[in-house]
């Protein structure tokens, strides 16, 4: 499909409105802190117990002791950090009644989710693919596992554009920002609770959560059923965002 | 071609929730024609303006701009739209230039016009120096004319303009009404407005709106005539007895206004000033001045509103 001009237009908007603000650069720079952090303790425990490992017969790699844990937790920061960012993504525009520009403009209502989508999910990737360098830089030292770490970086990035799309929709049912994002913040970690509190017995529950689904991508698997649900989700809250975009046409 | 129709809306109504906002209103705009579109606060003016630029679907009825059905082909007809709201949408972090350049580029303008779209626009709404700045730190006449910008970059055949002036110094409001104007000789404008001496300025059409209806539709010239009383204000030197005035042709009523000067109605139909003055003349009265009783669009504007409502209160 040829990406139509309005949503590219619409994404790079939105793209650079996100580097317009200093706040933007000063979670990109904090993030990074913390996950570098994150990463030398992690390596630094690994060395510890490097020398144990190798009378293992199948020892864990540094792929899998290092680079996983520490996506891991990006996946669990991406819980807090992409409602900051999708928030603002119509309930902004409609409290500063910017919304008319685009609703007046000839451009379809489902350009307008899609164009925004897409722009805010180029800026995260930034932060996934910043992540991915500095795990990289492993590859001086020792060899990785090429394998897995693409499998955590597909299901790193659908895990991100799934909490981006359930954002986006959060965010066209209000016209205070704030609560967009609290209520976004509050559904996602239900679905993470339904994942980390359900026991054996309700594995259909389970099911319900994007965290468990991501978990395969994180062991190295790439499942059809993890990547139709993931599409799903997206699809879902997307196609719910269009709907309500076109509904404040209608209700006024 | 200067007759051509580019807004075309027949029928149109709009509910908010059980409330009818905009009830049966049909309204028509050719090329080259500014329409006012008048009403107290209220009267659903602004709602109108929104149906006609497609932010809000009306709940029957259909608009047409510039041949296109706005319900279905809504792409190509907005397309010939450009649309001031109440408040301008403006993204105040954004640079003029780059806020001007989205728009026009939302608006479809080709890539390679944009950049003499941008230089035109600017000139016309008095941006050149402006291109630079930050949308927040300009003072409110200016962003109101980067709003008008946004509106007209794309050179629509139909430009709505909510309220232009609202919040502008006088020079500004001349400027801009300047701007309409111009606006006017080669695009459709419709715009709503309280202050009806723009009305009389630069409209050439207008249009009541009240509790949703159109309870009046003319041209502004003709609308200035309505509730039109005959009458002028004389004054005489040397004043005979008032009964003597009242024998003039076609007098209804005499207010003595001073001792030399009085106000005097008269049936619309008779040449009463005419009679006066010869009569004046026989007599020696001394007429000094003549001056007709001028009725402003307020008068006829307050004239028609009240008259629907008490038209609907008798209902």
């Amino acid at each position: 499909m040829k990406l139509d001009t309005m949503i590219l237009t619409i994404a790079n908007k939105e793209f650079r409105s996100l580097f317009a603000a200093p706040s933007t650069w000063l979670i990109l720079g904090g993030l990074q802190f913390i996950l570098a952090w994150l990463f030398l303790t992690h390596l630094d425990a690994f060395l510890q117990v490097q020398s144990q490992f190798a009378q293992l017969v199948n020892p864990p790699g540094v792929t899998l002791s290092v680079a996983t844990p520490v996506l891991g937790t990006v996946a669990f920061m991406m819980m807090m950090l992409v409602p900051i960012f999708t928030m603002r993504l119509i309930a902004e525009e409609w409290r500063n009644q910017t919304l008319v520009l685009l609703m007046a403009a000839p451009v379809a209502g489902w350009k307008i989710i899609v164009g925004k989508y897409i722009g805010l999910l180029l800026f995260l990737s930034l932060i996934i693919v910043a992540c991915f360098i500095m795990l990289l830089t492993l590859a001086l030292g020792t060899s990785l596992d090429y394998g897995l770490l693409l499998s955590n970086a597909v299901g790193l990035f659908l895990l991100t554009a799934c909490y981006t799309a359930l954002g986006l929709y959060f965010s066209t049912l209000t016209t205070q920002p704030i609560v967009a994002a609290t209520s976004t913040i509050a559904a996602l970690f239900g679905l993470w609770l339904i994942d980390v509190a359900g026991s054996s017995s309700s594995l259909a529950l389970q099911a319900l959560s994007p965290t468990i689904h991501f978990q395969s991508f994180s062991a190295g698997l790439l499942l059809g059923k993890d990547f139709a649900y993931l599409i799903l989700f997206i699809a879902t809250f997307l196609l719910l965002a269009i709907r309500r975009l076109h509904n404040t046409r209608i209700y006024g | 071609m200067s007759l051509q129709t580019t807004l075309n809306a027949r029928n149109l109504t709009r509910r908010f929730g059980k409330r009818e906002v905009i009830c049966n209103i049909s309204m028509q705009l050719k090329r080259g024609e500014v329409l006012g579109l008048l009403g107290p606060n209220g009267a659903g003016k602004s709602t109108m303006m929104q149906l006609l630029s497609g932010v809000l679907i009306p709940h029957s009825g259909q608009i047409e701009i510039c041949g296109f059905d706005l319900a279905r082909e809504p792409e190509l007809a907005k397309a010939c739209v450009g649309y001031l709201p109440e408040n301008p949408p403006l993204y105040r972090d954004m640079r003029v230039d780059d806020y001007l350049v989205f728009a026009a580029k939302l608006h479809g303008v080709a890539r390679s016009e944009i950049t003499e779209a941008l230089s035109i626009v600017k000139n016309r709404c008095g941006l050149e120096d402006a291109g630079r700045k930050i949308i927040a730190t300009l003072s409110k006449g200016y962003q109101q004319r980067v709003g008008i910008a946004q509106a007209i970059i794309h050179q629509p055949d139909v430009v709505i303009l909510d309220e232009p002036t609202v919040g502008l110094d006088p020079l500004q409001i001349r400027n801009i009404r300047a701007l309409i104007r111009e606006l006017g000789n080669s695009h459709s404008v419709i715009l709503s407005t309280h202050l009806l001496s723009e009305v009389e300025n630069i409209c050439d059409r207008v249009e009541i709106i009240q509790h949703g209806q159109l309870i009046y539709g003319d041209t502004s010239v003709r609308m200035q005539s309505l509730g039109h009383q005959a009458g002028f204000v004389v004054t005489l030197q040397a004043p005979p007895d008032v009964k003597e005035l009242y024998k003039v042709a076609g007098v209804i009523n005499v207010e003595t206004l001073s001792a030399t000067s009085f106000k005097i109605m008269h049936a619309i139909d008779a040449n009463t000033a005419e009679a006066l003055l010869s009569r004046s003349a026989q007599q020696g009265w001394q007429a000094q001045q003549l001056t007709p009783l001028q009725v402003s669009i307020e008068d006829a504007f307050v004239h028609l509103t009240r008259k629907q409502d008490t038209h609907n209160n008798e209902a």
